[in-house]
């Protein structure tokens, strides 16, 4: 389906500044018109699709694909997939494959794959050391020319400060963006969980904010001192908020992301030993919680992305301390957005801003605009939608969630890329 | 005798007062059946008790070991003796397939905090939690509430001292939980890197100085340093440790007179306990392994009768 109307939609478009009740035609998958009352052309189906939101198509940019190496997990399929039906038209794929993605070679293997299924565009991170050993850089240039559009060794720290800094120094001048999973978790050998009175009830080795905060300020320090572009991922603490503020006071070319589980979840949920609530990092208290929506609000964290991490029953039914960390996060993050609009006063537009805008610039790709002329990259968002998180309606092949189960208000209805429709939640446009 | 409500062992925080009160009382008389000249009863035959022990143990093994022949159960089990056989082994596998020979209690002990919760989630026989990694040790704690209330009846307002590491002893927390339960004080100390911050979430109040602990305690428990959990190069020496949190007769006198000393075992003569207490007469910590027999024998008579009911 390449050409179709929408209704009575609202759309929201924060480039241009635009919250309005439209109509909005696409042909031949491009937008070529936006205004009420549009009188249908000849072929073109018409869907009214009052009370629903139009966004710029979604963006996240820390996704776990398990291929190649764990496709039982996930493929670039069944992800591109999922993320469609969570409204993402385009996704930043980690390295910690299997192999790791460290070469051109394995950058494009992903790049090509995805080109063979419809669902959300893919844009593989690869790693920035070596089988992400943090012993010697990967070669930026080379891959970055396959198609990679920044280098982490997202899952692990670069501890040693001198390869940080000669990453920075490297991928400045290649304009290259690195990512950092900022924990140094040698202050807390064996912590599964985050340290305070939860892990105490539970007999948990725990996980101080500390290893976060000051992992997250040496990165700040050594970006300040080579001037690179540094993006810290899923940051989860009162204390990374602050010093990334600071940082950005300062001048220093600092970016950050939170998943959606830390704007959403604390440490409690890890009661019973729920192992769906097991991540790195981990989640935190209500006070964290608050200083995360707080640095969100004010510009201090640029964007949402998920840290969708597919594990099977093999690594998460487990004893706590054994399973792997990490959850699926694509299927379920519009509905914990829509929770901040609803509880603490963000806007949809807001939403565009962290969800599609920002995740976007950040990775340095082609942002995605509701605007005439332009092809069509849209999500529609049914904001009042109450589903059922069940396996069935999950598209990932894994369904490790703690929201398994769990009735959550508000889903991405359709997902367009690039004009064609790759999610179609409703099955709107067979009946129309 | 009344039916207890539970089904598992797995932590103090899952029991009433009025099931800690049958477990007591029910261990008093397995108790009179431990000191007759013949100490078996038929009570449990035919019924299968395995011990699952992924971890070393020597004595808690022993004592739940007699505590199901006393009973007549039969008793099987193993024991890795090196946490490198239980690495690879998948617990639940382990487990089911110890389920499906049709046991009527399972005894874990396992070097991961929660593992016995995990597995009761997954199996329909009883499950008792004979030490979970650094998380609890529930029947370590009833055994030592049942030492201490045959000298001193009512916990009400006593104080009782823990010393040593806080952070890392499974037997410190379900003694916590359980003392704090039955409305006793608690109050720990240790030195800095073994304690934790947040224990007084299960009721302990921390002492900086161990003084502050132990002056006027009815009871002082000392727990084992157990290096194996959180390595070497932290302890700067035995000598120091032991002058620091060391418990000797000078040192208690602070406390009140006859105060009782406990450890759950094995002591390190010399590290958190004197030689000169070897002999003190409130020295109970050979009462504590002779009812440590008593009251597991208890549990596997309440948790089997529990089976029958369904
Ligand atoms: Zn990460």
């Amino acid at each position: 389906m390449k050409n179709f109307l929408i209704k009575n939609i609202r759309i929201i478009e924060p480039e241009t500044n635009t919250d309005i009740v439209s109509d909005i035609l696409v042909q031949n998958g491009i937008i070529t018109l936006i205004e009420s009352n549009i009188t249908p052309p000849e072929q073109v189906s018409v869907i009214d699709l009052s009370d629903k939101w139009l966004l710029p198509g979604l963006v996240d940019i820390h996704v776990h694909l398990r291929e190649p190496g764990e496709e039982y997990k996930e493929t670039i399929e069944s992800g591109v997939k999922c993320a469609a039906s969570g409204g993402f038209v385009a996704i930043a794929c980690m390295p910690n494959t299997k192999p790791v993605n460290d070469s051109s070679s394995i950058t494009r293997f992903i790049i090509d794959k995805s080109k063979n299924f419809k669902g959300a565009k893919v844009y593989p991170v690869a790693a920035i050391t070596k089988s992400q050993k943090g012993e010697e850089l990967t070669e930026f240039g080379d891959i970055k020319d396959a198609g990679a559009v920044a280098f982490s060794d997202d899952g692990k720290w670069l501890s040693d400060p001198f390869m940080m800094r000669s990453a920075l120094e490297y991928a400045r001048v290649l304009n290259a963006l690195i990512i950092s999973h900022a924990e140094d978790s040698r202050i807390c050998p064996g912590g599964v969980m985050n340290e305070g009175e939860t892990a105490t009830i539970l007999g948990l080795r725990a996980i101080p904010n500390a290893t976060e905060d000051m992992a997250v300020f040496r990165d700040v320090c050594i970006a300040e001192l080579t001037g690179a572009r540094l993006h810290i991922a899923h940051i989860s603490t009162k204390g990374s908020v602050d010093i990334i503020r600071n940082a950005k006071k300062k001048g220093i070319n600092v970016t950050c992301e939170v998943a959606p589980h830390h704007f959403s979840l604390t440490e409690k949920n890890c009661l019973g030993y729920n192992t769906n609530a097991k991540m790195n990092p981990p989640l935190r208290t209500e006070q964290d919680r608050m200083a995360i929506i707080e640095g969100m609000k004010d510009g201090t964290i640029d964007a949402v992305a998920t840290d969708h991490a597919p594990h099977s029953v093999l690594e998460k039914n487990l004893e706590f301390e054994k399973a792997s960390n990490g959850i699926i996060g694509l299927p379920t993050a519009v509905a914990l957005f829509l929770n901040l609009i609803r509880e603490y006063s963000f806007s949809p537009s807001d939403m565009a801003k962290l969800m599609s805008k920002n995740p976007a610039k950040i990775i340095n790709i082609p942002i995605r605009l509701i605007k005439k002329g332009e092809k069509a990259n849209f999500t529609i968002i049914d904001p009042e939608l109450e589903w059922e998180v069940t396996k069935e309606n999950i598209l990932s092949k894994s369904f490790n969630t703690p929201f398994l189960g769990k009735t959550l208000k508000g889903k991405a209805l359709m997902t367009v890329v690039d004009g064609f429709l790759v999610y179609d939640y409703l099955n709107l446009s067979a009946n129309s | 005798m009344q039916n207890p409500s539970f089904k598992h062992l797995l932590g103090i925080e899952h029991l009433s007062c009025e099931e800690i009160e049958l477990i007591l009382q029910t261990t008093d008389s397995m108790k009179e059946i431990t000191q007759r000249s013949i100490k078996k009863v038929p009570t449990l035959k035919g019924k299968t008790v395995i011990n699952l022990f992924f971890e070393p143990s020597t004595r808690t093994k022993l004592s739940f070991e007699i505590a199901a022949k006393r009973l007549s159960a039969d008793t099987i089990g193993f024991s890795s003796a090196t946490s490198s056989l239980s690495k690879g082994e998948n617990l639940l596998d382990t487990v089911k397939n110890c389920e499906a020979m049709l046991p009527d209690v399972i005894v874990i002990r396992h070097p991961c905090s929660g593992a016995s919760h995990f597995v009761s989630q997954h199996i329909n026989c009883s499950v008792i939690n004979a030490g979970d990694g650094i998380n609890q040790h529930p029947t370590q704690a009833l055994l030592d509430i049942f030492t201490i209330k045959e000298r001193i009846n009512d916990l009400k307002g006593i104080k009782i001292a823990i010393i040593g590491d806080i952070k890392h002893s499974r037997v410190a927390h379900s003694d916590i939980m359980l003392f704090t339960k039955m409305g006793a004080n608690v109050f720990v100390s240790g030195p800095g890197f073994l304690m934790n911050p947040f224990i007084s979430v299960l009721g302990a109040k921390i002492c900086d100085k161990i003084e502050d602990a132990i002056c006027d305690a009815d009871v002082i428990i000392l727990l084992r340093i157990q290096k194996e959990r959180f390595g070497n190069g932290v302890i700067p020496s035995e000598r120091e440790y032991a002058m620091l949190y060391g418990i000797n007769m000078n040192r208690i006198k602070s406390a009140k007179e006859n105060v009782i000393v406990m450890h759950p075992g094995p002591v390190n003569w010399g590290v958190e306990l004197s030689p000169d207490i070897m002999d003190y007469n409130n020295n109970i910590i050979l009462d504590q392994v002779t009812n440590g027999v008593a009251l597991r024998m208890a549990l596997l008579y309440i948790l089997s009768n529990q089976g029958e009911r369904e």
